[in-house]
Parts: C-alpha cells; sequence; structure tokens
C-alpha cells in the first residue's frame, strides 16, 4: 500500500519537473512563406486534413453547400470564367466575352477543346443547361443565388452562349464562376467537372480522393493525386501534421501554427470578416446609441494581440482588404477604443448600468470562442454584463442563422465571389440573410443605386457609401479579417491564397529530393 | 493492516483539507483576478510572480486553477448531494418495501446504468442545452442508481435483523423506522460509497468541461482548462500540467479517504 503511495507521489514530483522544463524552452523556429529549396517535379501525392466531411451533395449547384464543400470543388468544377489568386476574373469554359453598354446582355465564346472529366468536349448545350439550372429558369426557383439575375440564356450556333439579364449588373462576371456540367449527367450522383482535378473516391467521414485530370485545358497541375482525409478534431489535426500523417492543412490559427516548427508555413487572409454580429431587432441593442457604444467598448487590436498572437487585419466595415476596390480603409479607425465615451453613449441611452448580454458562438470554431472570452472582458470594463453561450453549429444554424433568435454572436462572413454586392447584399432590410436585422433605408438605398447603376465609378462609390452607413450606424461591431495558415510538410510549397475562401491544389509541387 | 488503512485515510484528508482550504480561500481572494487577460504576459512559464506561468490570454494561471477547482468542486458537491438524496429515497423504498415499485424503479435503474454515462450526460444536455446548472441536472439524475443500488441492498439485508424487528414490534412508524432507525445504520457504508462518487463527480465535470459542454468561458474550470491546454501542450506544459495536478490531487484525496473507510468497515 505504502508503495502505490510512493508511486503517485513520484509521479507528481516529476510532472513538476517536466513543468518546470518546459518553461525555460525557447519560441521554436517557424518558417513563415518560405521559397521552395529546389526545382518543382511533376508527380506526387499530397493527404490534406479536413476538418469536416464535404456536404452530403456536391452538386455545385446546391445554393446551401458549405464554404468548405465549395473551397474543394473548386478545383473539380470551372465556370465560363474564372478567378486567380489575384482576384482577377480571367476567362475559362469561355475563351473570350463581351458586355453589350448597357450591362444586361453578356456574350461568350466557348473554349475549344474543353472537356469534362469523363472525356466528353464541353458543348454549347452543356453551358446552356448549366446557367438554366444554376439561374433556375424552368423551375422559377434559383439554385445558385448569384445568377438569379439572369433572364434568359441563348445559344448562338455552336460556339457561342448569350446571357441577358433582368436588370443591368456590372458585376456579373464575378458570377458567372457558376460550375458548367454536363447535361445528361446527374450532379447528384456523379461529380463530372472540368477542372484540374477529377473525383475519383469518397469514403463518408472518411476520405476523398482527387487525381489530376490528364486532359485539363489549362495549365495541369504538378501533384497525381490529392487525398483529403476527414479529421474533426483541431488537436488531432496538428498532432497529424507534427507525426507526418497527413501533408497539408488550412485554415490554422497562429495558436496551431506555433506548434509546427519545421513545416512550411504560409500565412494569407481568411478574405472574411469576423464580427460582433448584433441582432439590430431586440432590446437593447436596436438602439443605435448602444451599439455605437459597444463599438467604442470592444477594442480590436488587443483581441488581434491577445487572440490571434496579432495576426490579423482589422477592418471597420463588412470588407475585407483583399476586395481593394472597395476597402474603405478610413473606416476601420472610425472607432477608437474609449470606455469613457463608450459609457457617455450608454448613459445617454438608458443604460447607465449596462445591460446583459449572450454571445452565441459555434462551438467548434475556437477562434471565435477566444475572440468572445476578450470581448466578455472588455464589456466588463463599461459595465455591459456578457456571458457566452456555445452552441453546436447546426444549433447555430437554427437559431441564429436561420431563426434570427439571438442577441449577438460572433463569426465571420465571407463572399461567394470577388464582388462587393457578397458582402454587403445581406445587410439590406428586407434581404433573407440579414441575419442582423439591420434596417436602413439610406443603406437600402444606397445598395440600390449602386446595383442598378452601369458606371464603374459611380457603383464603387455606392458600395463605399453603404459600408460607411454599416459603420456609423453600428449594425455590428467588425473585428478582422482573421490571418489564415496554411502548412505542408517539408517537401510541399507553392501554395497560393485567393481573395476568396478556396484551396487550390493545383500550383502546389513536391520539390526534388 | 489496519494501521495501514488508517494512513490513507490520513494522507487523503490532509490532501483533501489542504484543496479546501485553497478553495475556500480561492473564493474571496486570488493572487490576481483570475479572467484578467495581459497582452504582455502571454504563455510565461512558472514564475515567481505567476507560480503556474500564464496562459495564452496572459491570464494567471494559479489564480484560474484555484476557482476553477472550486467550481469543479461545487459541482461535484451538488450532484453528488442530487444522487445521493434521490438516491436514498429510492433505496429506501424500494428495499423496504419490494414489490412492483421496486421492479420498476431498478428497471429503470438498470436502463440507466445501461448507458455509458457520458454519453447520457450528453443527451440531457442536448435536451436542456449546456451551462453550469444544466450539467449538476445531468450528471446528478446519473449519479442516482449507484447510490440507489447500495441503499437498497443494504436495506434488504438490515430490514430482517432483530434491532428492525423489535422496532416494529414497539410501534415504530414505518417513516420513523427507515430513517431513523435504518438510515444511520447503513451511512458508514454510504461514507466511502460518497467519497468514491464525489471523485466520479469530478471527474464526470472535468470531461463535460472538455467537452465543451459544461462550465462556459471564460470562467474556469478544471476540465475547461485541460480542453484550452491542449492546443499549448508542446509549447505551454506548465498549462495543462497544472489543471491535470489540481485534478488528480483532488481525485486522489478522496480516493484515499473512500478507500480508508472501506478498509477500515470491512477490516
Amino acid at each position: 500500500m505504502k508503495k502505490r503511495i510512493l508511486v503517485v507521489v513520484l509521479s507528481l514530483i516529476m510532472a513538476f519537473t517536466l513543468a518546470a522544463c518546459g518553461g525555460g524552452s525557447a519560441e521554436p523556429e517557424i518558417n513563415i512563406n518560405p521559397e521552395p529549396a529546389g526545382e518543382p517535379v511533376e508527380g506526387g501525392e499530397i493527404t490534406v486534413g479536413v476538418t469536416a466531411d464535404l456536404d452530403s451533395s456536391l452538386d455545385p449547384h446546391v445554393s446551401s453547400s458549405s464554404a468548405g464543400t465549395r473551397e474543394i470543388l473548386f478545383n473539380v468544377y470551372e465556370g465560363l470564367v474564372k478567378p486567380d489568386s489575384e482576384g482577377n476574373l480571367n476567362p475559362a469554359i469561355a475563351e473570350s466575352y463581351s458586355v453589350n453598354d448597357t450591362a444586361d446582355e453578356y456574350t461568350f465564346v466557348l473554349r475549344d477543346g474543353v472537356k469534362f472529366h469523363n472525356g466528353n468536349d464541353v458543348t454549347i448545350d452543356d453551358v446552356v443547361y448549366s446557367l438554366s439550372r444554376a439561374a433556375g429558369l424552368e423551375t422559377g426557383e434559383p439554385l445558385v443565388a448569384d445568377v438569379a439575375g439572369i433572364a434568359s440564356v441563348e445559344a448562338i450556333g455552336d460556339k457561342e452562349v448569350v446571357v441577358k439579364l433582368k436588370a443591368p449588373d456590372t458585376e456579373f462576371l464575378a458570377h458567372i464562376t457558376t460550375a458548367i456540367i454536363p447535361k445528361d449527367i446527374d450532379p447528384e450522383k456523379e461529380v463530372v467537372g472540368t477542372g484540374p482535378f477529377k473525383f475519383t473516391e469518397r469514403k463518408v467521414q472518411e476520405s476523398i480522393t482527387l487525381e489530376k485530370f490528364g486532359e485539363y485545358w489549362g495549365e495541369k497541375p504538378y501533384l497525381d493525386k490529392v487525398t483529403l482525409k476527414v479529421i474533426d478534431n483541431a488537436e488531432t489535426l496538428v498532432m497529424s501534421l507534427k507525426s507526418g500523417a497527413i501533408d497539408m492543412a488550412t485554415h490554422l490559427v497562429f495558436s496551431q501554427v506555433k506548434e509546427l516548427s519545421g513545416l512550411n508555413i504560409y500565412e494569407g487572409a481568411s478574405n472574411a470578416v469576423q464580427g460582433l454580429y448584433l441582432n439590430n431587432a431586440v432590446k437593447p441593442l436596436d438602439d443605435p446609441l448602444v451599439r455605437q457604444a459597444l463599438s467604442y467598448a470592444i477594442d480590436k487590436q488587443a483581441i488581434v494581440d491577445l487572440a490571434f498572437d496579432g495576426h490579423g487585419t482589422l477592418v471597420g466595415s463588412s470588407m475585407f482588404p483583399a476586395l481593394k476596390k472597395y476597402f474603405v480603409d478610413e473606416l476601420t479607425n472610425y472607432y477608437t477604443p474609449d470606455a469613457a465615451k463608450a459609457k457617455e453613449l450608454l448613459k445617454e441611452a438608458g443604460y447607465e448600468n449596462g445591460f446583459d448580454l449572450e454571445i452565441t458562438v459555434p462551438s467548434n470554431m475556437q477562434q471565435h470562442v477566444d475572440t468572445a472570452q476578450v470581448i466578455v472582458e472588455q464589456l466588463q470594463a463599461v459595465g455591459i454584463n456578457a456571458t457566452i453561450n456555445q452552441v453546436e453549429w447546426n444549433t447555430w444554424l437554427e437559431d441564429v442563422y436561420r431563426g434570427r433568435k439571438y442577441q449577438s454572436t460572433i463569426v465571420s462572413f465571407d463572399a461567394h465571389g470577388v464582388a462587393a454586392s457578397d458582402m454587403l447584399a445581406r445587410f439590406q432590410s428586407d434581404n433573407g440573410k440579414n441575419i442582423s436585422n439591420f434596417a436602413s433605408e439610406a443603406y437600402d438605398k444606397a445598395y440600390k443605386a449602386a446595383v442598378s447603376t452601369t458606371d464603374d465609378a459611380a457603383q464603387t462609390e455606392a458600395f463605399k457609401e453603404c459600408e460607411k452607413i454599416l459603420t456609423e450606424e453600428a449594425a455590428n461591431v467588425y473585428i478582422q479579417d482573421v490571418a489564415s495558415f496554411v502548412a505542408m510538410g517539408g517537401d510541399f510549397y507553392g501554395y497560393e491564397f485567393y481573395p476568396l475562401y478556396v484551396a487550390d491544389f493545383s500550383k502546389i509541387f513536391k520539390i526534388a529530393e | 493492516m489496519i494501521k495501514g488503512m488508517n494512513s490513507h485515510f490520513k494522507i487523503g484528508a490532509v490532501i483533501t483539507c489542504i484543496m479546501l482550504v485553497i478553495i475556500i480561500v480561492g473564493m474571496f481572494w486570488t493572487p490576481y483576478d483570475p479572467n484578467q487577460m495581459s497582452g504582455s504576459e502571454k504563455m510565461q512559464g512558472p514564475s515567481l510572480q505567476h507560480l503556474f506561468g500564464t496562459d495564452n490570454f496572459g491570464r494567471d494561471i494559479f489564480s484560474r486553477v484555484v476557482q476553477g477547482a472550486g467550481a469543479t468542486f461545487m459541482i461535484a458537491f451538488a450532484t453528488v448531494a442530487i444522487g445521493l438524496t434521490v438516491g436514498i429515497l429510492i433505496g429506501l423504498f424500494t428495499g423496504y418495501f419490494g414489490g412492483w415499485l421496486d421492479e420498476i424503479l431498478m428497471r429503470i435503474n438498470d436502463s440507466i446504468l445501461a448507458f455509458p454515462s457520458i454519453l447520457l450526460a450528453l443527451v440531457l444536455i442536448a435536451i436542456f442545452g449546456g451551462g453550469k446548472y444544466n450539467i449538476i441536472l445531468a450528471l446528478g439524475i446519473l449519479f442516482i442508481p449507484s447510490f440507489a443500488r447500495l441503499v437498497r441492498s443494504e436495506v434488504a439485508r438490515q430490514k430482517n435483523m432483530d434491532y428492525v424487528r423489535n422496532a416494529k414490534l414497539m410501534g415504530v412508524g414505518t417513516m420513523r423506522l427507515l430513517f431513523v432507525h435504518i438510515l444511520p445504520n447503513i451511512v458508514p457504508v454510504l461514507l466511502s460509497a460518497i467519497a468514491i462518487g464525489f471523485n466520479n463527480a469530478v471527474l464526470a465535470e472535468a470531461s463535460m468541461s472538455f467537452l465543451g459542454v459544461g462550465v462556459q468561458p471564460p470562467d474556469p474550470s478544471l476540465g475547461r482548462m485541460l480542453n484550452e491546454a491542449q492546443t499549448y501542450l508542446m509549447s505551454a506544459p506548465w498549462y495543462a500540467m497544472s489543471a491535470g495536478i489540481a485534478i488528480i490531487l483532488l481525485v486522489l484525496g478522496f480516493g484515499l479517504i473512500g478507500e480508508g473507510l472501506g478498509g477500515e468497515r470491512n477490516g
């Protein structure tokens, strides 16, 4: 019996000693944005860890598909035009395009020799079928919201297609990245696209395999095979990277990257706006003064420093810096952290003694949970008693996103395409995705002006006006564009960040050993 | 041998007393505000200013461990209290009266025991929602069967003993018989069960909070701290270590007490 106690005591002493040793170790070197240490070679396989399985439906036109699914399908499906890592829209399945003066008629010329993964040529009929299906021309219900503005799609000969819009839209090109699929195959059952990788195998909740498509029309990928392995636990993901069980993982945060010395780390932006999104329809958040008080009470830089080790780009409205054309930098510091001012505004609004604020956070998103913890502390300083309510992702979708039964939440919103409207449409008072229940006549007017004009400069101005209104009215507390890290095992290089939520595997290469 | 058992009890009692003193002091005073963040003091190793170092928000881990141990202790205490109270009631009645009530309640008991307890707790959390009080409720319900079974079997054994018969002959009412005559006689058995149950409750709370459904951040609990610390296992081992050691000490203390008591009774 005594022996047992001795063992316990000894192991405790050992634990303490270990802890003390750990204290002395220096910060390991992290290799960020490394230069390739050799020439790229053709071929090779990479195993990528993903934190969630793809949606059950891989139909590229299903609009409810998650960002995680869209980012992978980017490698498999392509549209008439395709965005690149600079945010430009390059002709893809279309070889060229033209727009009429009123920006309501787009003509695309089909590229020669584009093949589907099943070996068939892409015909004009496939294009017409795909666009009609996505826009819901026959059913009346658009599958893809981005192309809901299409009025008609017509083939001229077997090379050209004319797309007529219901209303002028100069940003339409950003939305016509909608996948082209073969008209005789059900996309629910078979995944057949035109991208650099073809979809070969899927084991539900386990893995997805993509293979190089040899007959790809464009620049062919280096890698022969990409295997996506579902690892739904963030810690296991990092451990697998360290052990070499997987070669790559995307969407890492700095605290995870810190553990990964020796791997190639790429730092980019997540191209999404993280914010404390407020339900403008419930008391006391319906009062602009209260929302402004929150904006003054929250120190964004402190959030980035405390929860993100200083990695992240501050924003001031619903726009991220990668969309350079529309990003208004002056709004970033519109509200400088000022507790006294916040208290004053609260007093003016009649909440001298503060109020209770519940922050609903999806529990699987550690970065948002961390952010919430910092915000709780910051709000306490001005007398607002904030509490965190962690919920399952599905509960969040149900209660917050669809039901709008919440007070405040912390998430990031991204853009589907490289278009300002993707970030701003949701704040129109009658928009179905307006989870903030933001209602401003001035905003609705500015947004309408932006989408209805065909003058590029006027449109940009109008979008900027929208952003300004969001900031001035303090619709939400816009925090930052979270830094996003990609880690790749020793021999892999070449990751490129997009101003979109995509992971492009075609540029990744292995170097000669 | 008896001497050896007693030393278990003594060591357990010493550890538990020290933990209790720390927890009680921690309710009124900690070296730092456990939720106070500091950007300049992130991830520091143990030092004289911060005995257990600081975490990823620059919060003092010692203060958090003390408060977290308090939260964990309170939840475990409340859990055992619920399980014990209801368990005793069910055990006394079913054990004494038997019959169909016994059959029904014991089958319900069995079916609860048939589920892995963490799984069942998660189901209850999914129904009630998370948070401190729901955790207490969920775990409390889970702890009822083990106490009920124990009390039932003891009552069934005691009810035919002479002292119970005598009391009955003297005209003692059933309630008085159950609570005043039989219950005190099964307390020794209960004590070690409580100590062990308390251990299980500490671990259950830690597991639930580790899974993210227990105590909500930013408030600390030992399980939550372990959960947060696992990201930094390599770069800040003192973080996980501090919370882990606190759990070990809490469990060890009560475990030794339980073993000591159990040994004394058997010996």
